[in-house]
């Protein structure tokens, strides 16, 4: 399959985001398991591993306001609405569990997670929808 | 929104990936609007039927005259 312009700078910006995020993650640990970090400098690094995350959804942002095909824009919105309902239905469920004293605390970035993988539910959604509505096999 | 995509393309014996290439959108994109699955905006709407030499309506169906 090939991929348009946007979806190939897309994913170009993930990959480096992706990379950033391992350097970052790895550094910020590295820095408070060796408590080389002072007082005015503890939240600054704390959320440097989070910069990129943050850049990852304003990739997809860009993506779709770079995207000239209107369907791949169409499946990407789709994907996104499927990932935001995902996640945020895994957080309000977590957190009842949670505030009932019924499963253990969870770190709120997990929410990010639990967007990521709603990305992949998104994806086999439109996968399933094409395959419900596909009305016979077509040249290409 | 049904349409007369797939044999106005198949009668001048286009792939949908040259058809998708003149269109500068996606394969993907001309097997969903073929199939029914998705209806193009009406830019793309008017470029497929420009593209073809026809008027809109000679490509897509009315969905008030859709049976």
């Amino acid at each position: 399959m090939r991929h348009s312009p946007a979806q190939r700078r897309y994913n170009r910006r993930l990959l480096i985001l992706s990379a950033a995020y391992g350097v970052l993650l790895v550094g910020a640990e590295l820095a408070f398991q060796r408590r080389m970090i002072g007082s005015p400098l503890t939240f600054g690094v704390a959320i440097l591993p989070a910069l990129p995350i943050i850049g990852m959804f304003a990739a997809i942002g860009r993506y779709l306001i770079e995207e000239r095909d209107e369907y791949l824009r169409m499946l990407m919105v789709r994907q996104s609405l499927v990932a935001s309902g995902f996640a945020l239905s895994c957080a309000t469920i977590w957190g009842f569990l949670e505030s009932f004293d019924l499963v253990a605390h969870l770190d709120a970035y997990w929410v990010a997670v639990a967007w990521f993988g709603g990305l992949g539910i998104g994806s086999c959604v439109n996968a399933a929808i094409a395959r419900r509505d596909a009305t016979g096999a077509f040249p290409s | 929104m049904t349409n007369h995509l797939r044999d106005l393309r198949a009668a001048r014996g286009w792939s949908q990936q040259h058809l998708a290439d003149q269109l500068e959108v996606s394969r993907q994109s001309i097997n969903a609007i073929e199939t029914g699955r998705y209806d193009p905006s009406l830019p793309l709407a008017f470029k497929i039927a420009e593209l073809f030499g026809l008027a809109i309506e000679d490509v897509f169906t009315s969905p008030s005259k859709e049976n």
